[in-house]
């Protein structure tokens, strides 16, 4: 008979029976008998103690996104299970899995409004791929097996796992056995030869296809095979702003980000493409526009492992159901060569209009304040375009996600969907932690960084080496810009006024400068990448910079504004 | 796109919280749930939902992919009125001392095919299955008695298919399995 141990030891040793060396967590009362017995283990499980919970979820984001593997996440009930939220909600959205561990009340006080109770389960059931509540310590390494399962199978995505503390104390005998069948759950389908068929008939007769490629061509690792896929077709490549570095930015094929502020020639050929070949993506509005203007001229060949994405947003001709990476290397016999140099000219066009009409004046000004833009290009370049891009969001995520290169995959690390203000700084951190060997470069605004500042004394406890670029133009410029372009330039509570961020992070130990002007510039970015550690610069940015190309909200994909006054015209 | 009364079908584990795993997606789209009823199936340790909505098809076909997406949720079904067949069950409670007053009782009671299940000194229990007009009949009928009681269940369904899909699919499941291929 094996040795009888309590819960909270159980989920210590299933934590680390599942390949977890490293948590993010904060300690609280509903999760102590987990963080005593966690004092027995740190040799063997790393725990980093964040500075708010949310941070903590956002760091277990940044490392799940670079590792591939589950980012993992203990905190304790009540208010500390109401700060994950967001973090759980940006993670479903972004398809990234986390193994969330929650205290909650002794099981007799459920339900009782005890101290620090809340229903979790109940409220994160919409924003977790399962929620599941322990109430007896036997259950807890079934459910530990089961809540990586399906984490990190399929589409992934986060679970939580809420412990009453009744079940931390409570004794077992542990074992433990890894989940790898729940028969109500199909994470990897088998493939459908017909359908491999009927997508490569619409492939092989397309005249002008596009390949969008999305986040899920990251998570199932499938880069080579949609370069060996698109070079033996000869077909162009758009990315997500997700799908970013799923294809390095200097292929012969590739040609630019989809979106919003996406690339024009990704965009406009959407609309004159007669074949759209949809990998790993779900067509977010940010990329679709209006749907009802969305590529009404193009057959939509839509491959996904998670079958509830067909049809959703936009109207498929032929889907294909499973994981990218083997519907790919199933799909390439099927394909015939081609060659479609006209319409790849097509892109380059645009990119010419683009670069003179946008990059030109964004990138490379030689009057006036900083733009982000400008910023964004020097970093990329100075780290060989090999960093992993951090960014928070709003401008300095557009910017920063168009204007840096990519050379390696998983190199872009955002908040997409959910577009989460704050994500960035704590998901740097855990992208440092997943990525060592890496450089990363985070980049801000002076709005998001201040929405999780706080996680600057996790960087300075752990000596994170994180670079952090703060675009700053006192405003929450995103937004500025929209009241500019839409709103009749009445600028709502949206200019900010500003703390001294070079004391504040000097206050955590962390080097930072100024930086004033663009003539300091290339030399502040040198010292910030050659400075051993975290380094931060308070970057002095154009508060009337804009990003472009922008596609208006509701507007059709090919409705480009190329400035505030003009308009992308199809020659 | 015009509406029309959707019945969905879930069959799931028997888990703590699936209900509201399942309204909750009901809810995110404004639909209102029509009519809902759980019960275990005839299969152990599986359980059935069924739930009408008015909507059309393409949302519809949106829910049922989504409550399916559900990791304890096995299978979901999505049927027009055509394809089951399904019942409802209905309780009245009238004063004994009005219907008592009523010459054509008895006609009611026959042409409704509705069946009286309690008589007391002050009420009377009727009962009647059949569909929601059919009910709703009856209740029009019996309004003229001053109905003191009136309830409604959800719908119940059985398909008119000769197959039984979600035996189907436990048994590829387990086939599958079985040959290492899961």
């Amino acid at each position: 008979m094996n040795e009888r141990i309590t819960g909270a030891e159980a989920l210590i040793k299933s934590l680390i029976a599942e390949g977890v060396n490293l948590v993010f967590g904060y300690p609280g009362g509903a999760i102590i008998p987990v963080y005593d017995k966690l004092y027995d283990y740190t040799d063997q499980l790393k725990h980093i103690l964040v500075r708010h919970e949310q941070g903590a979820t956002h760091a277990a984001q940044g490392y799940a996104r670079v590792t591939g593997r589950p980012g993992v996440v203990i905190v304790t009930s009540g208010p500390a299970a109401t700060n994950v939220i967001t973090g759980l909600s940006d993670a479903l959205m972004d398809s990234t899995p986390l193994v969330v561990i929650t205290g909650q009340v002794a099981s007799s006080f459920l339900g009782s409004d005890a101290f620090q109770e809340t229903d979790v389960v109940g409220i994160t059931q919409p924003i977790t791929k399962w929620a599941y509540q322990i109430r007896r310590a036997e259950d807890i390494p079934w459910a530990v097996a089961r809540a990586f399962y399906i984490a990190n199978t399929g589409r992934p995505g986060p679970v939580v796992l809420d412990i009453a503390k009744d079940a931390q104390n409570g004794l077992l005998e542990w074992s433990h056995q890894k989940c790898t069948y729940i028969r109500s759950y199909i994470p990897y389908p088998k493939i459908n030869d017909e359908d491999l068929k009927a997508a490569a008939d619409i492939i092989n007769a397309a005249k002008r296809p596009m390949i969008l490629s999305g986040h899920g061509v990251m998570i199932s690792g499938a880069e080579k095979e949609l370069a060996a896929f698109a070079e033996k077709a000869d077909i162009p490549v758009t990315a997500t702003l997700l799908g970013l570095s799923t294809m390095p930015s200097d292929h012969r094929l590739y040609k630019g980000m989809l979106g919003m502020h996406g690339n024009i020639g990704p965009n406009i050929n959407t609309n004159r493409s007669d074949v759209i070949i949809a990998i790993g993506m779900r067509f977010d509005d940010r990329v679709t526009g209006d749907t009802s203007k969305y590529a009404p001229q193009a057959k939509i060949v839509h491959i996904d492992i998670d079958s509830s994405e067909f049809d959703k947003n936009i109207k498929t001709d032929a889907t294909i159901h499973g994981d990218a990476r083997e519907v790919l290397e199933k799909l390439l016999p099927l394909i015939n060569p081609a060659e479609h140099s006209e319409w790849l000219k097509t892109f380059d066009e645009c990119a010419k209009v683009e670069r003179e009409k946008v990059i030109e004046r964004e990138v490379f000004r030689t009057e006036g304040t900083m733009t982000m833009g400008e910023v964004a290009h020097k970093v990329s370049k100075a780290t060989g375009d090999k960093a992993v891009l951090v960014t928070d969001v709003g401008q300095n995520q557009m910017f920063s996600s168009r204007y840096f290169r990519y050379t390696d995959p998983k190199s872009i690390l955002t908040s997409g969907g959910l577009g989460t203000m704050g994500f960035g700084l704590p998901a740097s951190i855990g992208a440092k932690m997943g990525a060592p060997e890496r450089t990363v470069c985070f980049f801000t605004g002076d709005g998001g960084l201040q929405m999780t500042i706080q996680e600057l004394g996790t960087i300075m406890e752990y000596g994170t080496d994180v670079k952090i670029i703060l675009l700053n133009n006192n405003f929450l410029g995103n937004v500025r810009q929209w009241q500019e372009l839409f709103f009749n330039s009445r600028f709502s509570q949206t200019p900010m006024v500003n703390p001294d961020f070079v004391a504040i992070a000097n206050a955590y130990g962390i080097a930072a400068e100024n930086v004033e002007t663009r003539e300091q510039l290339d030399d502040a970015i040198a010292r910030m990448l050659n400075h051993k550690g975290a380094y931060m610069l308070n970057v002095n940015i154009d508060p009337t910079d804009m990003i472009f190309p922008m596609t208006p909200a509701g507007a059709a994909v090919d409705d480009i504004m190329l400035n505030a006054n003009e308009k992308f015209q199809i020659n | 796109m015009e509406k029309q009364l959707f019945t969905v079908t879930v069959f799931s584990e028997n888990q703590v919280g699936l209900l509201n795993q399942i309204s909750i997606i009901y809810t995110r789209r404004c639909l209102n749930i029509e009519s809902l009823s759980v019960s275990p199936s005839s299969i152990e340790g599986i359980h059935k939902f069924t739930i009408t909505t008015w909507s059309d098809r393409v949302t519809m076909e949106k829910v049922v992919k989504q409550i399916e997406k559900r990791i304890d949720v096995l299978k979901s079904f999505l049927y027009t009125d055509d394809e089951i067949v399904y019942q409802e069950i209905a309780l009245y409670k009238v004063p004994t001392e009005q219907l008592l007053n009523e010459k054509n009782l008895e006609g009611i009671i026959r042409r409704h095919n509705a069946r009286i299940l309690e008589i007391t000194k002050e009420y009377t229990v009727i009962e009647k299955s059949g569909h929601n007009d059919e009910t709703e009949a009856l209740f029009e009928e019996l309004k003229n008695y001053d109905i003191r009681q009136f309830v409604r269940s959800g719908r119940v369904a059985i398909t008119k298919s000769t197959q039984e899909y979600v035996t189907m699919f436990l048994e590829e499941q387990a086939r599958r399995r079985a040959e290492g291929l899961i």
